[in-house]
């Protein structure tokens, strides 16, 4: 086991490598120099130069990637194009809101889904089943900022339960409950998508398991139904949800853009578009680097887990 | 869609006699089993209906000039009329009358729709029959860069590639088409692992056939059907990602009208609490069109599992 994990992060090193030359390549070929966009349009040409070499801009792309990669081991992320901060401090001040939310997010879908999942397994083909189906396909299908501006229409704008949008009333005491308060919308869009797609692999996975053989003989026993369902069937319904998990996990990062775009949530997604706007390249690429490491990381969880959840999945 | 399936087009037309044979014994077995695949989609009724949907804004968006009611750039008087005889859905803030460019809006989200996923389904079945078929570094070499393609969050590579070479209908199918295609390479590339070792493959190889033609017309007609699949709900997608864009304002932009930009004005508080005629209309427009074709994914999905599973 042990081997296989040292295996696998030992594959992981090339494709991280990748990563980053393709992040890098991609924004820096772009056209538009962050430096024009920076300087005050009355500077003289001779300015501009100034502060491209400052930047080192002048520099070939392959040795500015060099130079990029190099900072980036001695954990720089180099500095903000439009702020001067640096990049590591802007990131570390938006993380918070983007976890906080997409954590709560995935918790919430997955309690719902899990549930409704095995309810629709147990109750195949009932009204239950197909109102929750119903659910899960307007949950994998409805564009998040459409159900983001709906849930505000309703509850913000002619409820007035909620608030409109960003994490903490302007001005108040930035509370707890103003955070939950703040929370519940963004969530409920989130949650329903999270929810919608992982239900449909919940129902499947449990109907697979619920006709096996030893299911049918653990009832013979005698046991009774919760048993069964909850600790017999769910267990080895468990692979296909880690791998969903897997997949979800990501979005911890780069999952919620429109959503914050939406609520004006400050977190990443909210700062990607700023980043976009001012061609902040060097945040943009931290951005891209932070959710590309965070897709490997998940992704040998998803296999470690595979093997806790299920014994007989062994790897030599 | 399901036509795609027909193996006809495989025919190759000059063959010697021993093969032609072997090739018309498959072609009754293909279409016995295509007959089967659409039976068992038409029992499913979601299905059914989804493909129903999709087909009408297909021809929403052929017969757009045709019953649009009017110019859906021209400018009238009124800005943000309620909706009324002459304007059926009212006029946005510019005075634009929402229901043409509803009608026009169809246009965007099927092209990008089709047209992304037509670029990345090309794509990966090249490079998934590559790598599966020539094995050794070639695989490797694909299936690590797949793995580099796949570790970037996919919508966020996408807003930023697009905001970069500039916010387009013709870039954002590109983007999407250029980005989309490691699933599909992964899925061709499995079924070639499990085709290559069939006796009618190695056949081919013994008769001494080209390499691109065994891929093409030998191995590739056997792994269409999960690429189907695959393919539907990815035109599912890339109109939800479209429509993200635009309303981010990386996509489609104005004056051309697309379901995700008319809802950017919703952003606005007051059009949002008391305008809902212009941004409920395209909302419901992207959910059904997406909603439709996810059922038809699943239909799909479904009459080729079963059928597997005999």
């Amino acid at each position: 086991m042990l081997q296989y994990i040292f295996r696998r992060i030992l594959i992981a090193i090339p494709v991280l490598f990748g990563v980053t030359i393709l992040n890098f390549f991609i924004i820096n070929l772009a056209p538009g120099n962050p430096v024009d966009m920076m300087v005050n349009p009355s500077a003289t040409p001779e300015q501009l130069a100034m502060q491209k070499h400052a930047l080192g801009l002048d520099q070939p792309v392959w040795s500015q990637y060099l130079h990029w990669l190099v900072q980036l081991f001695h954990g720089n992320l180099g500095f903000s194009y439009s702020t001067r901060e640096p990049v590591t401090q802007i990131l570390a001040s938006h993380i918070g809101p983007t976890v906080l939310l997409m954590g709560v997010s995935l918790i919430v879908g997955y309690l719902i889904a899990i549930p409704l999942g095995i309810v629709c397994a147990r109750k195949q083909n009932s009204w239950i089943d197909y109102l929750v189906t119903g659910f899960s396909f307007f949950g994998i299908s409805v564009p998040h900022f459409f159900l983001g501006l709906g849930v505000i229409y309703v509850f913000a704008s002619k409820l007035l339960l909620f608030p409109t949008g960003s994490m903490n009333t302007l001005g108040g005491d930035g509370s707890l409950m103003d955070t939950i308060n703040h929370l519940v919308l963004p969530v409920a869009v989130l949650a329903t998508g999270i929810a919608g797609n992982m239900v449909r692999y919940v129902r499947s996975s449990m109907l697979d398991v619920l006709g096996k053989d030893y299911l049918r003989t653990a009832k013979a026993k005698g046991l009774s139904q919760f048993i069964i369902t909850n600790k017999h069937a769910l267990r080895n319904s468990l692979i296909p949800i880690i791998t969903v998990i897997g997949i979800d996990i990501p979005m911890l990062i780069g999952g919620a853009i429109v959503t914050e775009q939406v609520f004006q949530w400050p977190g990443l997604g909210l700062l990607t578009i700023q980043s976009i706007t001012s061609r902040d390249y060097s945040t943009l690429m931290a951005i891209n680097l932070l959710a590309a490491v965070t897709v490997l990381v998940a992704n040998l969880l998803t296999d470690i887990l595979y093997a806790v959840a299920d014994p007989r999945i062994r790897y030599d | 869609m399901a036509m795609n399936l027909n193996p006809n087009k495989n025919v190759p037309e000059t063959e010697g006699l021993k093969s032609s044979e072997q090739i018309l014994l498959q072609l009754g077995e293909e279409e016995s089993y295509l007959h089967m695949v659409m039976r068992r989609f038409l029992k499913h009724k979601l299905a059914v209906a989804g493909l129903i949907v999709f087909g009408l804004i297909i021809l929403i968006a052929a017969l757009a000039p045709v019953i649009s009611p009017h110019d859906p750039n021209k400018i009238f008087g009124e800005f943000e009329a309620a909706p009324s005889a002459t304007h059926i859905l009212g006029t946005d803030p510019v005075g634009r009358d929402v229901m043409s460019r509803l009608i026009y809006g169809a246009q965007v989200s099927i092209a990008v729709g089709i047209g992304a996923v037509a670029i990345y389904v090309a794509l990966g079945i090249v490079l998934g029959l590559v790598a599966g078929y020539f094995g050794k570094w070639v695989d490797m070499l694909i299936m690590r860069l797949t793995d580099i393609f796949m570790s970037f969050p996919y919508f966020m590579v996408i807003l930023v590639l697009v905001s970069i070479i500039g916010p387009s209908l013709f870039n954002i199918t590109f983007v999407i088409g250029l980005l989309g295609w490691p699933a599909i390479a992964r899925l061709v590339r499995g079924s070639v692992l499990s085709i290559k070792e069939m006796d009618y493959v190695k056949a081919g190889v013994a008769l001494g056939y080209s390499t691109p033609k065994i891929l093409f017309q030998h191995i590739l007609p056997n792994a269409l059907a999960p690429i189907l699949v695959n393919a539907t709900f990815g035109v599912a997608s890339a109109i939800i990602m479209e429509a993200s864009l635009s309303f981010l304002g990386m996509g489609v932009r104005p004056p051309a009208a697309s379901w995700g930009n008319m809802l950017t004005q919703a952003e606005s508080i007051t059009v949002l609490s008391s305008q809902p005629w212009l941004w409920i209309p395209p909302g419901l427009m992207i959910l059904l069109a997406v909603l439709s074709i996810n059922f038809i994914g699943d239909g799909l999905r479904d009459a080729i599992e079963s059928q597997n599973a005999k």
